[in-house]
């Protein structure tokens, strides 16, 4: 595909609200969308969803809550009620995508995506993500106990592992590399207030835990958090009616690999590669690492991190190691990454992962990250991905 | 709007496998044949193809977690953008409104929008997994069935508008008696009104043959911009309205009798298309039907006429292929078959037919260039409106 | 379907194909298991329910009391001020005779009545009520009419768990 070039109409991240992020909460998930909501609308100039939001888009899916078509609860707690409404099953950034669309087609002017994650719900979510397996060609594998009718096999990790093991041979990245990549996300959750897991790790923490899937340990793969994440747009025409300091989007791209898992590049983040290209080009950016300042790309595995970097151009192959090592891309370093914590450091918020580095991103480039703020902040990107075992993701770059 | 819309988007073809209670392909096999045939209509290649909208309803339905993701390949979204829409059963129609953005907003220039359904696979019946869309506190523990819902929602529209079964029974006829001549219906039958008021009864007032089959079954159509679209075909056929809105989830707390979805969704379409008179300035209707009352009740939602005249209008043979105003020329779900999103994607493809004169003996008798597809879905909750022109 | 179309694809199957073993089949149970929270709102209205009571919430700007209650209005879309005992009594909204069980396939013995239950507070706005899906009893599922009158008949307090089943049904008074 040739992709677009530049947006015909400029627009703005106006707002932004979130509520949690914590290993557990006791809010009704309605509840907790409600509240991130109201901070939003609030951040937005108390724009008011009743009367001047155009268009809302929701981003959620179904078996994460237990509700068969999660959309029909959507509408109520964002003041969706009578209004212009859709939902998507993608990554909370192509949530946000959609709702550029609608606006850069001139049929909205002002939107709003909202994406949460109720994962303490989820009693095992182990057998839910072997649910997500196709059922002819990969879960097979899995020899279901006729008694318990529970699947017994590998934990589904083992993908993880399995790309993890690639990319470090094909990159000669170190196991000790990718530690210090949990190591750097935790610390900086400590310095941001809502994050859920910050701590104060050693690459020999991360090592030395449990293995889940050769070469992947325990400490490598993000933990779950609770939380919700609302986005308000706005097109240019409108945006400084609710706020003194849009930030504007700059490109944007999604792509998904294929549905065959086996057959994916298990070395290569393609999906984010193209992702990048895709909202690149429409950002008008040859040099990623001079023209972007920092980046919240996906790290729901220590290896992510690393592999999305190399597929967004920012580092070369199989270079992305040894800049971590160099403390290059700390909060102080040359090119910050993941400076909110990632979701190694906040929790994994599954489809809401997306909104999460949006979030981080916005508020960077505010000037509003308080302690966890980087330098240089006019030029943001975030990158998501949907998580094992799906080959999708998504890019945005904001800027001020 | 501030922002006038720039960007023409046409439908340029469509395809659709045959609908069944029970396929032999699997989702991936469905999902292929239907993209496979929506190109070959338009004589493109995948290669043509710069993005995809998967849209498909529960996962429960064919047991995979994130079904989206399991037909990436299948419906020609590999190394593509790619996103699944999911709204509940307006997913056909809504859909349709993402992949129309995409192209509108100039991110591509030829979007494929494949609808699917795979309900067979849910055992002992399909039915069973729609007990886990209600509310999981208040509803569940009642061992609520949806048949309930909609038997609610049909007994107040009929008691308030004082309709009785009988009038409701001929739309039922209508449809499976349409159903006869599309070459994929699942359940096209000629049958009577005493047959319906026979049939054996689930939740009284609704009766077995009011009610649309569990389906497997995929549809697809192609939006192209409109310079691609017009080196496509001489015939492309334009999007001019889309709309799509929900009412709150307390279905409970609200009165069924009329459903403001379906005129607010109305609204947004026509308003953008600049349609004042729906009754007058559109010629051909394809409306959900998942129940034969459903017709009604969306006739009366989308002001193509006034509250509890549906059913005389259906008496009259208003809405028959020959009438005035055709409703559901295909046969609609009730004849065609109900796999969820795939039932509104039939109905974009039915219009994109009908309006290109390519129906055949399912061609509407009067001279169309405008046609609307809607689709609802969810608690009683939501529509989603697309308005196309030839 | 299009006329210029002569071949569609699809093979369909009759459920003797599947159980026959005419074609290869792949099974896997459905076992994902949740803990909702009811959270704030829902909580306290399910704890009421324990006590045999029905509590909802109120929004002052519209004047609407919230039951099923929550902590926002939907329609003023704003918090909602305060909580508020009703009474267990309503009219039927709307409602309907069920032969079928949860699963859509086995038929009852007995036809069962069921209703939206119209609580009797004050309607502030139109086309809104209070009030909430449940079971009718007592009486002849012929013998229902709209507007009928009813009132909760609640199950032994040692019985009630705080779930909408504390409330057997409603019977006609």
């Amino acid at each position: 595909m040739e992709g677009k070039i530049g947006l015909e109409r400029k627009i703005a991240v106006v707002g932004v609200g979130w509520s949690g992020f914590k290993p557990f909460t006791t809010e009704e998930y309605r509840e907790l969308i409600f509240e991130a909501a109201v901070k939003a609308y609030e951040d937005a100039g108390g724009i008011n969803p009743r009367k001047d939001v155009d268009g809302f888009i929701g981003v959620a899916e179904d078996l994460w809550e237990g509700i068969s078509i999660a959309d029909e609860y959507y509408p109520d707690q964002v003041g969706a009620v009578f209004k212009p409404e859709n939902s998507v099953s993608a990554d909370g950034i192509v949530g946000f995508i959609s709702a550029c669309m609608m606006i850069q087609s001139g049929v909205w002017d002002t939107a709003v995506v909202e994406a949460h994650s109720k994962i303490s719900e989820v009693l095992s979510v182990n057998d839910l993500l072997l649910f997500a397996l196709d059922p002819v060609f990969n879960r097979p594998l899995w020899n279901v106990d006729p008694k318990t009718k529970k699947p017994v096999g590998g934990h589904p990790y083992m993908f993880a592992g399995l790309e993890m093991n690639r990319y470090l041979a094909e990159t000669g990245t170190t196991v000790e590399q990718c530690a210090k990549v949990v190591v750097k996300n935790y610390r900086n959750a400590l310095k941001n207030p809502f994050a859920a897991y910050g701590s104060n790790l050693t690459v020999e923490d991360v090592i030395c835990s449990k293995v889940v899937s050769h070469p992947l340990k325990e400490l490598d793969a993000s933990k779950f958090a609770d939380g919700c994440v609302v986005v308000v747009l706005a097109g240019e025409e409108v945006a400084k009616k609710y706020t003194d300091t849009p930030i504007w989007v700059k490109g944007y791209g999604f792509c998904s690999e294929t549905s065959w898992l086996e057959c994916h590049d298990w070395g290569d983040s393609v999906y984010t590669r193209i992702s990048g290209e895709m909202a690149y080009k429409m950002a008008g950016i040859k040099n990623p690492r001079k023209e972007v300042n920092f980046a919240e790309v996906d790290d729901t595995f220590s290896y992510k991190e690393l592999q999305n970097l190399e597929a967004l151009k920012i580092f070369g192959r199989g270079e992305a190691g040894k800049f971590v090592e160099e403390n290059l891309t700390a909060i102080d370093g040359d090119f910050p990454v993941n400076p909110s914590g990632g979701s190694l450091g906040q929790g994994n918020l599954f489809c809401a992962n997306g909104l999460q580095k949006i979030l981080g991103v916005v508020l960077q480039l505010r000037n509003e990250a308080g302690k966890f703020q980087v330098s240089k902040a006019e030029v943001g990107l975030a990158q998501a991905w949907r998580g094992i075992p799906t080959t999708s993701g998504a890019v945005t770059i904001l800027g001020r | 709007m501030h922002f006038p819309i720039k960007r023409r988007v046409a439908v340029v073809g469509a395809g659709m496998t045959l609908y069944r209670r029970r396929l032999q392909e699997t989702t991936k096999e469905m999902v292929f044949h239907a993209v496979k045939m929506a190109l070959d209509s338009a004589g493109l290649t995948i290669k043509d193809v710069d993005a995809v909208v998967g849209g498909s309803a529960p996962d429960l339905f064919d047991g995979i977690h994130m079904k989206g993701e399991n037909v990436i390949t299948e419906a020609g979204g590999a190394l593509k953008p790619y996103l699944r829409n999911f709204t509940g059963g307006t997913t056909g129609v809504s859909q349709q409104i993402n992949a129309w953005s995409i192209v509108a907003s100039g991110l591509a220039d030829v979007c494929i929008s494949v609808s699917w359904e795979k309900m067979s696979p849910c055992h002992p019946h399909p039915q069973y997994a729609f007990w886990t869309i209600f509310d999981r506190i208040i509803e569940r523990p009642l061992g609520v069935n949806l048949v309930w819902i909609f038997a609610l929602e049909m007994n107040r529209y009929m008691h308030k508008h004082n309709i009785k079964k009988e009038d409701i029974a001929l739309v039922a006829v209508k449809n499976k008696a349409n159903a006869l001549d599309h070459p994929c219906a699942q359940l096209p039958a000629k049958i009577t009104v005493e047959d319906v008021l026979n049939s054996p009864v689930m939740c009284w007032p609704v009766q077995r043959l009011d009610i649309s089959p569990p389906s497997d079954g995929a549809s697809a159509v192609i939006f192209a911009s409109e310079d691609v679209a017009k080196k496509i075909t001489d015939t492309p056929v334009w999007v001019i309205g889309v709309g799509r809105c929900e009412d709150t989830t307390y279905w409970m707390n609200r009165d069924l009798y009329f459903p403001y979805y379906a005129y607010y969704a109305g609204q947004q379409a026509y308003s953008m298309a600049h349609i004042y008179n729906p009754r007058k300035e559109i010629d051909v209707f394809e409306i959900y039907d998942p129940f034969d009352y459903k017709e009604l009740h969306h006739m009366e939602g989308l002001r193509l006429c006034g509250k509890g005249e549906a059913p005389k209008l259906t008496r009259e043979g208003v809405t028959q292929r020959d009438g005035d105003m055709p409703v559901n020329p295909s046969g609609g779900l009730m004849g065609v078959g109900n796999p969820i999103a795939a039932g509104g994607g039939m109905k974009v493809c039915e219009i994109f037919w009908q309006l290109r004169k390519e129906a055949g003996k399912r061609q509407v008798k009067k001279d169309v260039t405008v046609g609307l597809a809607h689709a609802w879905g969810e608690l009683m909750q939501g529509s989603s409106v697309l308005i196309m022109k030839v | 379907m299009s006329v210029k179309i002569s071949k569609y694809p699809g093979v369909g199957l009759k459920e003797e194909d599947i159980k026959g073993k005419k074609v290869l089949t792949t099974v896997w149970p459905c076992n994902l298991k949740y803990s909702w929270s009811a959270g704030v709102a829902v909580g306290r209205f399910l704890t009421e329910l324990k006590n045999g009571k029905i509590i909802g919430r109120v929004c002052k700007k519209c004047g609407r009391i919230l039951i099923p209650p929550r902590m926002y209005c939907e329609w003023c879309w704003k918090p909602t001020d305060e909580w508020v005992y009703v009474k267990d009594t309503g009219t039927i909204n709307t409602y309907a005779i069920t032969h079928l069980a949860t699963d859509g396939v086995t038929r009852l013995k007995e036809p069962m009545p069921i209703a939206v239950i119209q609580l009797d507070v004050p309607a502030k706005l139109p086309r809104f009520f209070a009030g909430f899906l449940h079971y009718l009893g007592e009486v002849k599922p012929e013998d229902v009419k709209f507007g009928m009158k009813v009132k909760a008949v609640w199950k032994p307090p040692e019985e009630r768990i705080g779930s909408i089943t504390d409330i057997k049904y409603f019977k006609p008074v």
